[in-house]
């Protein structure tokens, strides 16, 4: 499973993929007075994973690490520099014009922020009518019952109460079911989700989490799920993985990845995790040293060396590592994890167990 | 954010804009009303018409409220005229072929001031001979002046002021030296100096027709020192002609101006945010170039040296105009809302370039143009008056400018025709008081953050 540069190929789908990212990368130009090249900012730096129908997965990464260009690569709205998105049979690298728009409009995304989602002169009829008309449903009774189908769906109800409102008239939980209801408004087959519930109050999450969940399993969709909280991402994938500075480092199943992370950033990102417990509040927790990296000058090698507790002079900085498959179905890219490494430092996995 | 109906529904509770709106509706009114009541061609072969027309209108009289501030009651025009059924017409023959037409003309003379004019028009239809017209003067205590004798061609007139002999007659019945004839004929010779004796005077006119077919008809005018509402000019033009038909175009010019300049300026800062690149840099150069380029002086050579058409003044102070300043305003506003992630989830679903550009970039901005088109409005309306002011107003069309114009060339302050210059210059106040007043009331409707200030 590994390739030539060392980054992960994460391939589960048998061959039924409905989205399929090949060597993914997302570079944006930097210019130096509006025209001379300044270098590049490598947003997503080789990324390929597929994706199934009615699958769902979450990536996982701090604010920077490139979890949103990714995603809006996928969504059609970012041109992949090298590497392609296939979707449902369509090329993104290959689509323009009318057609990159047609792709568009066959996944629903779902943002972070409901409020700055939905344009706030719009009445919430008019926003989701909008997708509608945009694709050729030229009907008016035809709109009316989608959306109408589509909220009761969302348990957006009395309809007739909703669909005169503005946003501002819904609290946020209404105003997140609303931008599901958009997104899911031209029944698409791939839903991106990028933190659905993190601006929510933690009262309305796990609803909104359950009905994304629901929707889901009546739907047969496939979700991504971007998030950098931890503690949410149980609601509803099978599987994960870890975004470091554009990479992916550690994918695995749900459980696997929870309860055994392998790579020392993710251990560090389960760490940070808030988990309500009163206990917490007495527990020192360690959080890797320095920022996240430049993205226009990654460091070398493996990106989160200068970071890492268990950093290798001579190898972590010099030498792009592999993959390791440490389990089934559980990848990792990190040099702790070669059996050559670990057999001449037999120390290495006490530390990797004390972390 | 409110619906745009509502936000309209507050401006009630600011009495400046209630005030501002009822001199708006005013206008408008005005503006729509006028065109019927005067069509445009009317008004200008009106305007540009010489004595034909205005020749029994006064010349430079004030308007008729004059009289309501003073104690002294001006004169008023009085006009007799035959056609129209005034005074007593009896017909006689005196033989075969001569006949004679007694015209008596009785009106009421009430005011405190002397007639500037007075004037017989007289219109004759003949073979050869023309008829022949004697009139007499008989004042309220029974005195008979002769006025004098002409004969009618087909349009004759006979001013009172200009007949010599008029006027040596009259210095010897008043027996006063260089008397003009309005003073002698209306003087009160019981009483010392000039002075008018009110009352009911008469002109009797004998006309004699030398031939059967003939006809005569007479038309006596006693100009007023006050006509009208509005008063009248030195080519004796009705000034409320002018007053009344600068209101559509002062509207018209003001309010295409604002919502054309405005509009196509947020199109196009909208459209450069947005597709940005080169497209946004050559928009902000332009701008920026534009922004240095002054605009009364190019309105001042295009009227010298081109036309000097409103509809041309219009479209070049447009043209020069949407590359204004504001474009770097609406910028700022667009740029941030361009990364709202309202427009990420529109080109998810499919929205395309223009439809986000207008659906979804220009409605974010409405609440902040809506007060500036309406602010900007009387901005126009002076700017077209100015160029008016400075002799560059369209040459057909009669406007407040104009009245203005052609009241400084005649001295028209010097000459103590103040109205001549304060009614058209009151209304270019009124208008731009008004839409100020609302332009700054949906400002802080629209922008409420202004409220605190």
């Amino acid at each position: 499973m590994n390739n030539d540069n060392g980054h992960m190929e994460i391939s589960h789908t048998n061959g039924q993929a409905l989205l399929q990212i090949k060597d993914l990368h997302v570079w944006y130009e930097l210019k130096r007075f509006g025209f001379g090249h300044a270098g590049y900012v490598r947003a997503v730096d080789g990324i390929t994973f597929d994706l199934a129908q009615g699958e769902a997965i979450a990536c996982v990464g701090e604010s920077g690490c490139g979890k949103s260009s990714l995603m809006k690569t996928i969504l059609g709205l970012n041109i992949p520099t090298k590497g392609d998105v296939v979707f449902d049979d369509t090329s993104l690298s290959a689509t323009k014009g009318e057609e990159l728009r047609q792709y568009r409009s066959k996944i629903g995304y779902i943002q972070q922020d409901p409020f700055g989602a939905l344009p706030p002169f719009m009445t919430i009829e008019r926003i989701l009518e909008e997708p509608l008309m945009i694709n050729g449903v030229t009907d008016k009774e035809e709109r009316r019952r989608r959306i109408a189908k589509i909220l009761e769906e969302v348990k957006l109800t009395p309809i007739n109460e909703v669909l005169p409102k503005y946003p501002h008239m819904l609290s946020g939980g209404q105003q997140q079911r609303v931008v599901i209801a958009r997104a899911m408004v031209m029944n698409p087959k791939l839903l991106v989700a990028d933190e659905p519930v993190s601006m929510l109050d933690a009262s309305v999450r796990v609803e909104i989490l359950r009905l994304l969940r629901k929707l889901q399993e009546s739907h047969n969709l496939a979700v991504i799920y971007i998030t950098h909280d931890l503690s949410t991402v149980r609601y509803f994938s099978e599987f994960i993985f870890v975004m470091y500075a554009g990479e992916v480092i550690e994918f695995a199943r749900m459980e696997d990845l929870l309860d055994d992370p392998k790579h020392p950033y993710t251990h560090a990102l389960l760490d940070a995790s808030s988990d309500p417990n009163a206990d917490n509040a007495l527990v020192y927790r360690e959080i890797p040293k320095g920022e996240p990296p430049s993205l226009v000058n990654p460091p070398p090698a493996c990106r989160f060396h200068p970071r890492c507790p268990h950093f290798m002079p001579g190898l972590c900085d010099v030498k792009d590592p592999p993959n390791f498959e440490v389990s089934p179905r559980h990848l990792v890219n990190c040099w702790l994890y070669d059996p050559e490494v670990q057999a001449t430092n037999l120390e290495s996995i006490s530390v990797n167990n004390a972390v | 954010m409110k619906t745009l109906l509502e936000r309209f529904r507050q401006l009630r509770s600011y009495p400046t804009a209630v005030i501002g709106l009822i001199i708006i509706a005013l206008l408008v009114i005005v503006s729509v009303v006028t065109p019927f009541i005067m069509p445009y061609n009317e008004a200008i072969r009106l305007w540009r018409g010489g004595e034909d027309i205005w020749g029994r209108y006064p010349r430079n009289a004030a308007p008729a409220w004059q009289n309501w501030f003073t104690s002294t009651d001006v004169s008023n025009t009085i006009i007799l005229d035959s056609v129209e059924g005034d005074g007593n017409v009896t017909i006689s023959d005196l033989s075969a072929d001569t006949r004679e037409a007694r015209f008596s003309f009785e009106f009421d003379f009430p005011y405190d001031t002397f007639p500037p004019e007075l004037t017989v028009f007289a219109n004759a239809r003949y073979d050869s001979k023309e008829p022949f017209v004697e009139m007499i003067w008989i004042t309220p205590d029974g005195r008979e002046i002769r006025v004098g004798e002409f004969a009618v061609s087909s349009n004759t007139s006979f001013r009172f002021n200009q007949d010599d002999r008029l006027q040596r007659r009259l210095e010897r019945e008043t027996g006063i030296d260089g008397v003009s004839v309005v003073h002698g004929l209306f003087d009160d010779p019981a009483q010392e100096g000039l002075q008018v004796l009110p009352g009911t005077y008469r002109l009797d006119s004998i006309g004699l027709l030398f031939e059967p077919e003939s006809e005569l008809d007479l038309a006596f005018v006693s100009y007023g020192e006050v006509h009208g509402v509005a008063g009248t000019d030195h080519q004796r033009r009705d000034l409320s002609v002018a007053l009344l038909w600068g209101t559509p175009i002062a509207m018209a010019f003001g309010l295409l101006a604002a919502l054309a300049t405005t509009v196509i300026t947020m199109v196009i800062a909208a459209v450069g945010v947005w597709y940005g690149g080169w497209l946004d840099a050559a928009i902000q150069r332009i701008t920026e170039v534009n922004s240095i380029i002054p605009l009364l002086p190019i309105l001042i050579m295009v009227g010298t040296l081109y036309s000097r058409s409103i509809w041309i003044m219009l479209g070049l102070v447009i043209l020069l105009s949407i590359f204004g300043i504001q474009i770097k305003q609406y910028r700022a506003i667009f740029l941030q809302v361009k990364e709202s992630p309202y427009i990420d989830a529109a080109r998810a679903y499919g929205a395309g370039n223009m439809r986000i550009v207008f659906r979804y970039l220009v409605p974010r901005i409405l609440p902040l143009v809506i007060p500036a088109i309406v602010t900007l409005v009387p901005g126009f309306v002076f700017l077209e008056a100015s160029l008016a002011v400075l002799g560059l107003g369209d040459p057909v069309l009669p406007t407040w400018g104009k009245l203005i114009n052609d009241a400084a060339t005649q001295g028209a302050l010097f000459n103590g025709y103040y109205y001549w210059i304060l009614q058209p210059s009151v209304l270019l106040m009124i208008a731009g008081l008004g839409f100020a007043m609302v332009g700054f009331a949906l400002d802080r409707v629209f922008n409420p953050r202004l409220r605190e200030v």
